[in-house]
């Protein structure tokens, strides 16, 4: 920790020993700040997706609808066969019948409130949930198919898994993303360094004259990378999340009212992108540095 | 200056560990060249601990060259560079720091960082070596040693030729090293200032340093015999030879 501390506060007179090369150094910061504003949008996309499908992915394992068509003669009795069914099926935790409120409540947002349900040719949903162990499908399937015939199990799996998978997918995007912004940084921060260090051939060659080490040069360059990058992308970090702000908040996960944004534990990562850029930039330009200060003698 | 020197001889003793009569500088049968043609070759020489040695030789003689081979910023084609009696010819990048540390050079054109004051210029080696809290005490009277006080603040571009000189010379010499090399040191300064720089160059020789000086100033070196017990060595034609009968 000491040392982090001393390689942030540095040598004032060793930091000008190397001289500042303006536009490499606002193009590290624009560098730093536009690739970490990226990145908290790609690391939005991840966790919102991660999110959705954890939620869907909980919510929804096993969870089924048994819907008897409404046209089925004697309603009344295939409704208690079907419960019937249900309740002596190992694996349901309830077997719920749909009241009419509920049924209009899923019906108002195509037809609107006042839709009189009652008067309606609807069919009959009745809720399932599993419990822990859960229920053999088929085995429910081909029971209901003999005793109730018209009623149909809905598993939601059908509807569930591709955008179960669509969700997973969108969150490994994020990440991959996440890596490519990374490449680019350290890509982009290497031909910076390499430029700094060629601009300044001579002066390293005074330095060395003078008895520097490889190591002192190269501490000059990599201190200050690191600290450009570092500040450039706690300020893209600090505009992106004012724009997230700005951003409609819309329920599309079903867990939170702001599903586009950091909570809790997650504010960790937003901390993390210029410690991670600082840490992209120490690397890249120990590097840079190291191998051209190989090359040059 | 005298007092300087002693005390930061006495500071930094563990760099200043040359025993008494061990060879500082040692070339033997050296050749070198640039681009496949020798400039010289052959050449053998010795500084032995507070020696004070001249090397002249015509413009192009290759008298730079020489010195650079001298602090390890060359490696010799052929024949052996010993400095502080180790063969410098396989040294790592830090070994050949390390030893320059304890070689001070001036070089020809001086070698300044131009965006620092002279004084930053003249405690650089104490930056490098991460011993600048040392150069406080040293660098006001090494300053006042060379008549630069009130240039401390200046820079580089601002200076005249024989100002720059002499802040070479303190840079040369804040570390307190065994040998001082100075290429030159007179080249573009008149008279007077001439006589001002190797008299320091004398005084220094006076308290125990090894001092190598490349001059083609021949004058110089006559005007100085009397104050000093100096070899002069002259390149020419390829070959390292005692200089006699010129002089
Ligand atoms: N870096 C170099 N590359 C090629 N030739 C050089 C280089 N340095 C010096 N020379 C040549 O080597 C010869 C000797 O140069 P130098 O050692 O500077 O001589 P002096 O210091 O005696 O004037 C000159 O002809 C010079 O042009
Ligand atoms: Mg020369």
């Amino acid at each position: 920790m000491n040392r982090v501390w001393a390689f942030i506060m540095g040598d004032p007179l060793a930091d000008r020993a190397v001289p500042p090369t303006g536009i490499l150094a606002r193009l590290t910061i624009f560098v730093a700040a536009a690739m970490a504003f990226l990145a908290i949008f790609a690391l939005v996309l991840s966790l919102t997706a991660g999110r959705v499908a954890s939620n869907w992915a909980d919510d929804l394992a096993q969870s089924a609808t048994l819907r008897l068509p409404a046209d089925l003669d004697q309603t009344n009795e295939a409704l208690r066969a079907a419960v019937n069914v249900l309740q002596t099926t190992t694996g349901v935790a309830s077997a719920r019948v749909l009241e009419p409120d509920e049924q209009r409540a899923l019906l108002a947002p195509w037809f609107g409130p006042d839709m009189p349900v009652e008067e309606l040719p609807i069919p009959q949903l009745i809720s399932i949930l599993p419990d822990e162990d859960g229920y053999d499908i088929a085995g429910l399937r081909a029971r209901l198919q003999a005793e109730v015939p018209g009623a149909v199990l809905d598993d939601h799996g059908a509807w569930r898994e591709p955008l179960l998978d669509a969700a997973n997918r969108l969150r490994l995007l994020g990440w991959a993303i996440l890596a490519i912004i990374g490449a680019v940084m350290a890509a982009m921060i290497t031909t910076a360094a390499h430029a700094s260090l060629a601009a300044n051939a001579q002066v390293i060659r005074v330095l060395r004259l003078v008895g520097a080490r490889d190591v002192y040069i190269a501490g000059a360059f990599v201190r200050r990378f690191t600290l450009r990058a570092a500040l450039g992308a706690a300020i893209g970090a600090v505009l992106a999340i004012g724009l997230l702000q700005l951003l409609p908040q819309v329920d599309v996960t079903g867990v939170t009212e702001t599903p586009f944004g950091f909570h809790g534990i997650e504010w960790l990562w937003v901390l993390a992108i210029p410690a991670v850029a600082a840490i992209v930039a120490f690397v890249a330009t120990r590097r840079a540095a190291f191998r051209r200060l190989r090359e040059q003698t | 200056m005298r007092a300087v020197v002693i005390e930061s001889r006495r500071r930094f003793g563990h760099y200043s560990s040359v025993s008494k009569g061990k060879i500082v500088i040692e070339l033997d049968n050296v050749s070198y060249g640039y681009g496949g043609t020798p400039l010289f070759s052959g050449v053998s020489l010795k500084l032995v601990p507070g020696s004070f040695h001249f090397l002249t030789g015509p413009s192009g003689a290759g008298k730079t060259t020489l010195l650079r081979l001298c602090y390890a910023d060359l490696r010799a084609h052929a024949g052996q560079v010993r400095l502080f009696g180790q063969d410098a010819a396989h040294w790592s990048r830090d070994e050949v720091a390390l030893a320059r540390r304890r070689i001070g050079v001036v070089h020809q054109d001086c070698q300044f960082l131009d965006h620092l004051s002279i004084a930053e210029n003249i405690a650089l080696p104490l930056t490098v070596a991460n011993r600048l809290t040392e150069a406080q005490n040293n660098l006001a009277e090494l300053l006042s040693w060379v008549s630069l006080v009130p240039q401390a603040g200046q820079f580089p571009p601002e200076l005249s030729g024989g100002e720059r000189q002499r802040a070479a010379l303190a840079r040369a010499v804040i570390m307190s090293p065994d040998v001082v090399i100075a290429d030159e040191p007179t080249g573009n300064v008149d008279w007077e200032m001439s006589q001002r720089l190797l008299a320091l160059l004398v005084e220094l020789n006076r308290m125990g340093k090894t001092i190598l000086i490349a001059t083609h100033d021949l004058a110089m070196i006559r005007s100085m015999k009397a104050d000093v017990n100096a070899r002069v060595l002259r390149l020419k034609g390829g070959q390292l030879m005692q200089a006699g009968a010129e002089l």
